[in-house]
């Protein structure tokens, strides 16, 4: 598989929209081996006839290997012909592609997991992980912000995370109108309320790059170790292998350094413009 | 009075103020609640009070264009709602509507101004704490106005 | 004078000597050998590496004048072989073509299917490496074939392919190499490395062994060892080369230089010239970003998956959703620059510039990668907000 430039084919069996610009398919693998494993926090290359190929990150269980979830929000020209696909067609897969979040670094800690935007997908699996291995962790914080209600991603699952007593989860949007019942607001708003103990914690944080900026010197405020605050970098990939060059960023590789590093490891680039 | 008093000391916005101070604020201090939709502030009216919220959250809302209001930020436990009485003419902003019961200690804006204006320590202490939070929620602002979510044109 | 010599007593460390006339046998050999032999050939006014045939096909007597975004091609008063130096060409366009197909794909009842391209790697025999170039195939090597992965295009091409290098008598005027430990003398990575001296009585080649491969071929051959004195006149021509140098760099803490000094106004003034035209990159021996293009039929029924040249210089490359993370010139080249001269040792712990100076030439506005170098450190004030290398 490694240095291979063959995708495996996945049939669509659902299609699920998030919001009105983002979905998400449920794929069946249909070629060699019905298992597909992969690490919280890595992503695909996925291949559309007579399209090309887009690097997305995985959204489902880990813990899942039969079936494979992507979420895909409409931006550029393959991500709109993506969206004209339908149940039964199929998809072409490479990977999984990057380190993910580095879960054993959490194990006896408490968990903060801040999301921005579509970057609540890369951090779902690792969420399940979370909850299909609860002993292994103490408190749960999940903290989502997002542009408005309506462009909240996964909302049965936050429903469901919400109701539970062993997870705290937190949605805020940057406006809202009055049927809104929950914070406006920034996301790092959230974050002097509820995080009490920077010692034993550990944050997992993916959005824009800005959000990610803010959301890190907020944590560093709350006393956050540098080693103990990762972000997940994007930059653009074409190969996944480390060979197009592309997903450069300083001297990292994000398709084999990342694209998942800890903050004492990007800072330098993160205050630098265009790197 | 004298839970009041405490209640101002224990909150961080606060912290480490001297008993003298912290005396003279709680000269201006009252309890209050608010239910469940209270308008607590009206954009255009006089700002004459700010409330520091114990309990429940209250949406700052402005009339948006052509959609009715918008909530542009909400203000939950511990935090500061208001400091349009500080600066003239003293008139509210935004609207502040209760999105549940709000437990908050409201403080009189008028007697602190003049509190302050005799006391220049407690003035100094006072905007120092206020510019804290104004400069917090001008760099929040700032980062909603980039629309980080939004599809970029 | 010569002695005959005992092919079992050769070594990959010998020194023998080939006559003029031996070359043209070693490339038939090498064509024997059912290799593809790819040397220096005039066309369209430069030098650029094309299929030989024989030795006729080299630009024997030809040289190049080379400068800041000029190039051309003089005669020599001798019939050397090899008395040029690099061209707008370079090997990366054998051992990863500029255009590669690496998958088929076709339109099924169920959907489609996609098949990786598998077709036999050429054979390739290239005749004529500088050192510089050897060098840039050892760091392509990094690159292409490494513990995270190997690359099939590249890989495949590499592991069949046959170096013979020659060494440098002459250094061109935006050669750097001696600076960057390159050359101008091919220390390791070819299968045989020539030195060609050519003096009005003779015309021969000190041949250094490289390979057990390169054994076998010169076997036909029965070379004789070099003498002392063949092996000294190659070295004393050699560090000719080394003495003209037309460019030097400074690489001392280049790697800290580049890093520190992200924010020099330096790169402001490169801006206002650097055309973004990517030339530096095409021409460069180790630039080896690609994209992949899908081209379909007008049916659309089939579709093939091609790897192309990129370029950092684009703005399409650094494309994420949202805009190109650098859309200024100025960020470009600096990617470009701080990736030769200092995140390449991160990656790859070798420099990624070999010194061979194309990207003075072939620069439309001459820009000179030397002349920035020194520019940044003549005038780089460590800044107060240094910028920590994560690494």
């Amino acid at each position: 598989m490694k240095g291979s430039m063959q995708p495996r084919r996945f049939r669509i069996d659902k299609v699920y929209w998030e919001t009105d610009d983002t979905f998400t398919h449920e794929l069946i693998p249909i070629d060699e081996g019905r298992f597909f494993n992969f690490h919280p926090g890595q992503f695909n290359m996925i291949y559309i006839f007579g399209v090309g190929e887009i690097p997305i990150s995985i959204c489902g269980d880990p813990d899942i290997n039969t079936r494979l979830y992507h979420t895909t929000r409409v931006v550029g020209d393959v991500t709109k012909r993506k969206q004209h696909l339908k149940v039964g067609d199929l998809l072409g897969i490479r990977g999984p592609f990057g380190n993910g979040w580095p879960v054993e670094k959490a194990k006896g800690r408490d968990v903060v997991v801040i999301a921005g935007g579509i970057g609540l997908a890369p951090l779902r699996p690792i969420i399940y992980h979370f909850l299909n291995h609860r002993d292994d962790y103490e408190s749960i914080t999940l903290i989502y912000g997002t542009r408005s209600p309506d462009k909240i991603l996964y909302r049965k699952e936050l429903e469901e995370w919400s109701s539970r007593l062993d997870m705290d989860v937190s949605v805020t949007v940057d406006a809202a109108g009055r049927t809104w019942k929950g914070p406006v607001g920034v996301v790092t708003k959230l974050i002097p309320r509820i995080i009490s103990n920077p010692d034993n914690s550990t944050a997992f944080v993916c959005g824009p790059e800005i959000m990610m900026r803010f959301t890190a010197v907020e944590l560093l405020k709350r006393n956050f170790a540098e080693q103990n605050i990762f972000l997940s970098m994007e930059r653009n990939h074409k190969c996944g292998i480390g060979f197009c060059g592309h997903c450069q960023l300083g001297s990292y590789f994000l398709c084999k350094d990342g694209p998942v590093f800890s903050y004492d490891k990007l800072k330098s680039y993160l205050s630098l413009k265009e790197v | 009075m004298e839970n009041l008093e405490k209640i101002l000391s224990e909150h961080p916005f606060f912290r480490d103020l001297d008993e003298d101070s912290l005396n003279l604020i709680v000269g201006c201090a009252s309890n209050v609640r608010f239910e469940k939709d209270d308008m607590i502030i009206r954009e255009g009216d006089k700002a004459d009070k700010f409330y520091i919220i114990r309990e429940g959250s209250v949406a700052l809302e402005i009339q948006g264009p052509g959609k009715g209001k918008i909530t542009i930020d909400t203000l939950s436990d511990g935090e500061i709602l208001g400091w349009s009485w500080l600066f003239p003419p003293y008139h509210w902003r935004f609207d502040g509507h209760a999105q549940d019961r709000v437990r908050a200690i409201g403080l009189d804006g008028k007697c602190l101004r003049e509190k302050c204006e005799e006391n220049h320590d407690l003035g100094y202490e006072l905007l120092k704490r206020f510019s804290q939070i104004i400069d917090q929620r001008l760099q929040a602002t700032r980062l909603q106005l980039l629309d980080i979510y939004g599809i970029p044109s | 004078m010569y002695q005959e010599v005992d092919m079992a007593k050769l070594n990959p460390e010998s020194v023998v000597i080939l006559q003029k006339d031996d070359l043209a046998k070693l490339l038939n050999i090498l064509r024997s050998h059912s290799y593809q032999t790819i040397g220096p050939t005039l066309r369209e006014n430069a030098i650029v590496y094309d299929e030989i045939q024989g030795m006729e096909d080299l630009p024997i007597g030809w040289t190049d004048s080379q400068e800041k975004g000029s190039y051309r091609l003089e005669k020599r008063n001798d019939d050397a072989y090899f008395g040029y130096n690099v061209g707008p060409y370079s090997w990366k366009t054998y051992l990863s073509p500029a255009r590669v197909r690496v998958c088929n794909a076709s339109r099924s009842e169920n959907g489609f299917n996609v098949v990786q391209e598998t077709g036999n790697a050429p054979n390739y025999a290239f005749i004529g490496v500088r050192p510089c170039d050897v060098k840039a195939i050892k760091i392509l090597d990094k690159v292409f074939i490494n513990d995270f992965c190997v690359d099939n295009v590249y890989g495949n091409r590499r592991k069949q392919s046959f170096i013979v290098a020659v060494n440098c008598t002459e250094a061109g005027n935006t050669c750097f190499c001696s600076s960057m430990g390159t050359g101008p003398k091919s220390e390791e990575g070819f299968d045989l490395c020539l030195t060609e001296i050519v003096t009005e009585q003779s015309h021969f080649f000190v041949t250094e062994i490289g390979s057990d491969k390169a054994l076998e071929v010169l076997e036909a051959l029965s070379p004789q060892t070099a003498s002392e004195s063949e092996i000294k006149e190659a070295e004393r021509r050699i560090e000719n080369a080394a003495q003209s140098m037309g460019r030097n760099l400074n690489t001392d803490r280049i790697h800290d230089l580049m890093f520190d000094n992200y924010r020099h106004p330096q790169w402001d003034d490169i801006a206002e010239r650097c055309l973004s035209c990517a030339n530096c990159t095409m021409v460069c021996p180790t630039c080896f970003c690609n994209t992949v293009e899908e081209k379909t039929d007008l049916e659309g029924d089939n579709a093939e998956r091609w790897r192309i040249w990129d370029s950092c210089f684009t703005l399409e490359y650094s494309y994420i959703h949202g805009g190109s993370v650098r859309h200024s010139t100025k960020s470009r080249y600096r990617q470009w620059m701080t990736h030769k001269l200092a995140s390449w040792h991160d990656q790859f712990d070798t420099s990624g510039c070999v010194g061979c100076g194309r990207c003075i030439t072939w620069c439309p506005v001459g820009i000179d990668i030397t002349e920035e170098v020194s520019a940044i450190r003549n005038s780089s004030t460590v800044p107060e907000e240094t910028v920590d290398q994560p690494r």
